[in-house]
């Protein structure tokens, strides 16, 4: 039964979820600055340091030439709550606003129609939905994916190799694609087992899809997306080595990361930054790759690759030189 | 198809599926004993994500997994309190306070593992333990008996659990006030102690179902438990209230899930069948629901405040 007593404590403990949830969910590490400088906000589904998607894109726009002022709410793996933000960054009168992840683009066609004066992009995606205030970003990740792949190919003892994808869409399907395309090209005869777990947030499942490649044999992982984590335990639990990307993972095993695919977004968004200086809002799409060094694979001297790194860093010569076809 | 009935897959299947269960299991249980009360406590997410970060920093700072454990159990129990004294003493909506529960531990475990520790690093938990003489039968052995000591910590608290709701006086006052608390009261029985007490307990399962996560994963992150403690509380239903069905709602989640995931590594199933395939654990979960819903009732208080002057 509902009395005045229990409203009123109804009423402070929804207070106490809601400020709660904003101080997680929104962490903001500088101020909007004043009308006149240049302002960038970022949207992004999963937390600022998750050394893959979202931190990728965090070190990215500090990396920026010509940026005032950054605002970030990270965390916003709802999508309703990602529209909700990035409608308030347009309001708010940010000079870019960066959505982060391909589930947000059916929202940011609608909201960029109704700021016709504000540049947004988003990514991974090639689609500008026809829209002059919208740039779009995506990563040519089957390029560092077919390096790795080649790699891990070489260095396998047991010829089984697993790879744990979270849905197959945008930049982690191109990865595994590359990957797998990249292992076959340097040993047909190893098997490439590849789980998609459908879901970019499930720790626990990422790391029993890596315990399943475990027990198939497998003693070299890799895989994409945030939920990796729980994976990369796995595979130092199981004395496995493990290929990164999105972002430099070795610090989650220094005896384990053969080498991260590192996405150096940048690259892109400078050239975004500048337009949006000069009057151009967007309409265009832009890759990063090893050729623009957008992309770049970082090694880790800590783990002896063998021969294997050789042959990675003459793959990725041949693809700077456009002399391989990573076929996906 | 083959490639699935071996019996690789089998020991990887069984494996898999009793640690899938495990936290499930133990959040399952503390809200069992809650709901058994009349408390239902729709913030079991949030309290498991606070004790996995409690755990978890913990971990990181005194490198002691049973320390870690402790500190998810006390967390836990912190988090009962506050339940308690906003559900019993401020007698304010349960289903409400839940979700604020819930609500407040996923902000606050991101909020402070974002200040406290940043970037996702590893921690080491508790190695297997090889249960003597039973560990070494071939294959069975295996698939039971080389487990975290985590595991087997859950799986003996059914026994434990089902004990204590049946055969101890404590255990008849707590279904009394979860069927008719004036009733349970009338007799002397103190409702408000009884809920208290089971509130505690159920939020420290929560709190140490959210420990064993972390240590197990040996990782913390935002949102780590990705919805788990609603699926616990649906099992709850799906176990008719009873420990040992709740048990079977668990292993039977934790088993689907790890049967898909093999079917997938062995590229038996793909594209959009592998989506599909994806949804049978929640799917299965929902049709049993339905069907045991339909035959088992629950504590008629459920949800129920009690107010002893009304």
């Amino acid at each position: 039964m509902y009395t005045r007593r229990n409203r009123k404590w109804l009423g402070l403990t929804a207070m106490l979820a809601v400020l709660a949830l904003a101080a997680g969910a929104c962490s903001s590490d500088e101020e909007a600055a004043d009308d006149g400088l240049f302002k960038i906000a970022v949207v992004a589904p999963s937390a600022s340091n998750d050394l893959a998607f979202t931190q990728s894109i965090v070190d990215a726009v500090h990396a920026l030439d010509g940026v005032d002022a950054i605002d970030i709410t990270d965390g916003t793996f709802i999508v309703d709550d990602a529209a909700a933000a990035v409608r308030g960054y347009a309001k708010d009168g940010y000079d870019l606003v960066i959505a982060h992840g391909s589930q947000y683009g059916g929202s940011l066609q609608e909201i960029a129609g109704d700021f016709p004066d504000t540049a947004f992009a988003w990514g991974t995606s090639n689609d500008t939905f026809g829209l002059d205030n919208v740039s779009a970003y995506t990563a040519a990740s089957d390029q560092g994916g077919y390096v790795m792949g080649a790699m891990a190919a070489a260095m396998t003892s047991s010829g089984v190799i697993g790879v744990i994808g979270p849905i197959a869409v945008g930049d982690a399907k191109l990865y595994v694609d590359g990957f797998v395309n990249g292992a076959a090209a340097q040993d047909p005869g190893v098997t490439v087992n590849v789980n998609y777990i459908e879901s970019f947030s499930d720790v626990a499942l990422a790391a029993e899809a890596a315990e399943g490649h475990i027990a198939n044999g497998a003693d070299i992982l890799t895989g994409t997306a945030q939920m990796v984590v729980g994976a990369t335990g796995v595979a130092a639990e199981n004395g496995a080595r493990w290929f990164g990307t999105q972002s430099n993972q070795t610090s989650l095993g220094e005896d384990m990361v053969v080498a991260s695919q590192v996405y150096k977004w940048e690259k892109a968004l400078q050239g975004i930054v500048n337009g949006v200086k000069n009057g151009d809002l967007g309409g265009s799409s832009h890759t990063i790759n090893l050729e623009n060094g957008g992309i770049v694979i970082e090694f880790n001297d800590g783990v002896d690759a063998g021969d294997a790194r050789a042959i990675g860093e003459g793959l990725i010569a041949d693809i700077k030189a456009r002399m391989v076809d990573t076929g996906a | 198809m083959t490639d699935f009935f071996t019996m690789a897959s089998l020991v990887f299947v069984v494996g898999s599926g009793i640690r899938l269960a495990t936290p499930f299991l133990l959040a399952g249980l503390g809200e069992t004993i809650g709901q058994r009360s009349g408390v239902l406590n729709l913030g079991v997410d949030g309290v498991m994500l606070l004790g996995a970060f409690g755990a978890y920093w913990t971990i990181l700072e005194t490198r002691s997994p049973v320390t870690g454990v402790l500190v998810g159990l006390a967390v836990g129990l912190v988090m009962g309190i506050v339940y308690g004294v906003v559900t019993v003493t401020l007698r304010a909506e349960q289903g409400v306070s839940g979700i604020g529960i819930f609500l407040f531990g996923l902000g606050m475990s991101d909020l402070l593992f974002q200040k406290k520790v940043g970037t996702p690093l590893p921690i080491r938990g508790f190695a297997d333990w090889h249960v003597p003489v039973l560990s070494d039968i071939p294959k069975v052995g295996e698939m039971f008996f080389q487990h975290s000591v985590l595991v087997y910590l859950a799986f003996l608290l059914v026994p434990v659990v089902a004990f204590l709701l049946n055969r101890t006086t404590f255990g008849l006052n707590v279904r009394a006030v979860g069927e008719n608390p004036a009733a349970a009261d009338s007799l002397g029985v103190s409702v408000a102690r009884v809920r208290y007490t089971t509130i505690l307990l159920a939020n420290g399962l929560a709190g140490l179902a959210g420990a064993v996560l972390a240590i197990e994963l040996g990782i913390f992150q935002q949102n780590l438990t990705n919805g788990q403690g609603f699926i616990a509380i649906a099992l709850v239903y799906f176990g008719a209230w009873r420990p040992v069905g709740v048990m079977g709602g668990a292993l039977l989640f934790g088993m689907v899930s790890a049967t898909v995931l093999q079917w997938k590594t062995l590229g038996l199933v793909s594209g959009a069948t592998s989506s599909l395939t994806a949804m049978a654990p929640a799917v299965l979960t929902i049709v049993a629901l339905v069907v045991i819903s339909r035959t088992v009732g629950q504590p008629a208080a459920l949800t129920r405040p009690f107010d002893r002057g009304r």
